[in-house]
């Protein structure tokens, strides 16, 4: 079991080295002097460009820069951030805090509504509420969160008054208030990815000869539906796992819909700035939380599933 | 996809539904407005800076202006063509390269299938649409720029999904004799394994085109799609956030038009590989 853990660990942190050299090497290639953006419409005089391009390190070549950016990332130095001129690593930590709220608190949103609503349709497939709710889970993973997030906006917020337009709040119950909007903007789109998926997987189980056998032997409809519901929960755990990358796409889109100050927003501001340092950091840090949360979820299939079980202690 | 028992018993799949019908119809009259843009909005790029921004049934405006003056029916009918133009050629794009690289690599293997594989799995740790605001911000902004970046960034997983279809059909027993009577892999891949694949393929073009038209209007959301100015829904919605409070009404209907237009090509993607599905397992 040891054995597969580490295999799974080692695989992992080689998904990321290849991770990390492809998002430094991209942004390496990208077009635009890093130098001339740092001096903005000020002159430039070529001291003042070579001082610069001293200081960053952009004239060593690619694989020694991409070094010494990895052996400082990997200690929490990412740099300096161009536009704001401070540490990216303590700028990074203090906008973790409104995204991993919101994309939490969208997270559980989405699977405790979701994963009933899933298993709901599936048990009564074809009736109306299926019908319905496939029809507005349809809606749910097409519509883009952005577009959600304004018209929501514009209802509960400017409309009816119910929530605040913008800012974070004080205080948890405050910040909840806040986050509302946003986190269901975000969790629309991904409860609907969870209600299709459940449904799928726990349709899956139930046409299988296990359910009529169980059945035809008298267990009760709810005994029956318990097996089905440990066998449908390793694809319903692997997509949980692939809904961590689909939040970071959506919390940028989110964040600057409703003005957050999160990671989101940091990472819309320094693309349109050029600001390659912490465009590298937040792209590899979010790599490093989706590889995270892959691993999680290979890890998880040991406490949910006999099988998977032995055939890792056999190996 | 899972059987309905419901539909198929009393055979009620021979007709088309509703919602099908409802979603064809949209599709076709967005189709219209972005084919014959300067026919139905030839007024879209008209300012009236002295008017600016009103809200909607003011001064002939149906639905109001922007903070140009710019009519919001006008330019939401205009802004059909970026949001159809693009997602296709992504979708079209992206399934080409899928079909062909995901042929060679399922039916040969080797180190094209092995390097497609590994291009996918890197593409999996990152969320496409992260990666598409960071290299087209970086790369440059355009909106053409971003449709490449979009079929590059699309294609491993239509290269996966062809892949795992051609594996399929790899060992059944009309390749199998097709092999023994030493037809050429080449023809074997495209002219006896394609024929089956293409069902697949088409009702995936339109969940793609879905996914891009979303994709699309999140970037020139951000400002990295269509240039300033332009009419497209996504742009639309980045200048009608700040209009909320004076006309709603510039980012609503754009809103309600890319939501709607997305789930109806959803819709349709899903009614079609229904029905293409169900006739595979007929066959």
């Amino acid at each position: 079991m040891l054995a597969f853990v580490l295999r799974r660990a080692g695989a992992t942190l080689l998904l990321l080295l290849a991770l990390s050299l492809l998002v430094f090497g991209l942004l390496y290639l990208a077009p635009g002097d890093v130098a001339r953006n740092l001096l903005g419409t000020r002159n430039v005089t070529p001291e003042a460009l070579a001082q610069i391009r001293a200081r960053y390190h952009l004239d060593d070549p690619f694989l020694q820069q991409y070094w010494r950016w990895l052996t400082h990332a990997v200690t929490g130095d990412f740099g300096t951030s161009i536009r704001t001129g401070r540490p990216i690593g303590p700028l990074m930590l203090e906008k973790t805090g409104i995204t991993a709220a919101t994309a939490g608190l969208a997270f559980l949103l989405s699977v405790l509504v979701g994963v009933p609503a899933g298993i709901a349709t599936a048990v009564r497939r074809g009736r109306w509420l299926d019908r319905v709710l496939v029809t507005v889970s349809v809606v749910g993973v097409s519509a883009p969160g952005f577009a959600i997030g304004l018209l929501l906006l514009y209802v509960f917020a400017l409309g009816l008054g119910w929530f605040p337009i913008y800012g974070t709040g004080e205080g948890f119950l405050d910040s909840l208030w806040h986050l509302a909007l946003p986190a269901v903007a975000l969790a629309l789109g991904l409860g609907a990815f969870v209600v299709k998926l459940t449904r799928a997987a726990v349709i899956r189980e139930l046409d299988q000869d296990y359910v009529t056998f169980a059945r035809g032997r008298g267990l009760s409809e709810g005994a029956t539906l318990r097996i089905v519901l440990r066998n449908a929960a390793i694809p319903i755990v692997t997509s949980l796992g692939l809904m961590v990358a689909y939040l970071f796409g959506g919390t940028v889109l989110i964040e600057v819909t409703f003005a957050l100050p999160g990671l989101g927003s940091l990472m819309e501001e320094s693309v349109l700035f050029k600001d390659i340092p912490v465009v590298q950091a937040l792209t590899l840090a979010v790599a490093f939380v989706v590889s995270a949360a892959a691993f999680l979820v290979d890890l998880s299939y040991l406490l949910i599933d006999p099988r998977v079980r032995a055939r890792a202690v056999r190996r | 996809m899972s059987p309905r028992p419901d539909s198929t018993a009393n055979g009620r799949s021979r007709r088309i539904p509703v919602v099908a019908i409802v979603s064809a119809a949209l599709l076709a009259f967005v189709a219209i407005c972005a084919l014959a843009q300067e026919i139905i909005a030839p007024k879209a790029l008209e300012q009236d800076i002295y008017l600016g921004v009103v809200g909607g049934g003011v001064d002939g405006h149906l639905f109001g202006t922007d903070q140009l003056g710019r009519d919001i029916l006008q330019l939401s009918l205009a802004g059909a063509r970026s949001a159809l133009a693009g997602p296709v050629v992504v979708a079209v794009g992206s399934m080409l390269i899928g079909f062909f690289l995901g042929t060679y690599a399922g039916y040969r293997g080797g180190i094209v299938d092995m390097l497609a594989g590994r291009y996918a799995d890197l593409l999996l740790a990152l969320p496409a649409v992260l990666l598409a605001i960071v290299v087209a911000g970086l790369v440059g902004r355009g909106y053409w720029v971003t449709v490449v970046v979009l079929i590059v960034l699309f294609s491993p997983s239509d290269v996966r999904l062809v892949r795992g279809a051609v594996i399929e059909q790899a060992p059944r027993p009309y390749i199998e004799s097709a092999r023994v009577l030493g037809i050429r892999p080449s023809r074997i891949m495209f002219r006896h394994i394609a024929p089956n694949i293409v069902p697949i393929v088409v009702a995936n073009l339109l969940l793609n085109v879905a996914f891009a038209l979303v994709a699309l209007s999140s970037l020139s959301y951000l400002g990295l799609g269509v240039p300033p100015g332009a009419p497209d829904w996504g742009r639309q919605l980045a200048d009608g956030r700040q209009l909320l409070g004076d006309n709603p009404l510039a980012a609503v209907v754009p809103g309600v038009l890319i939501i709607l237009t997305a789930t109806a090509v959803n819709l349709l993607g899903d009614w079609l590989s229904d029905l293409l599905d169900r006739r595979v397992v007929a066959r």
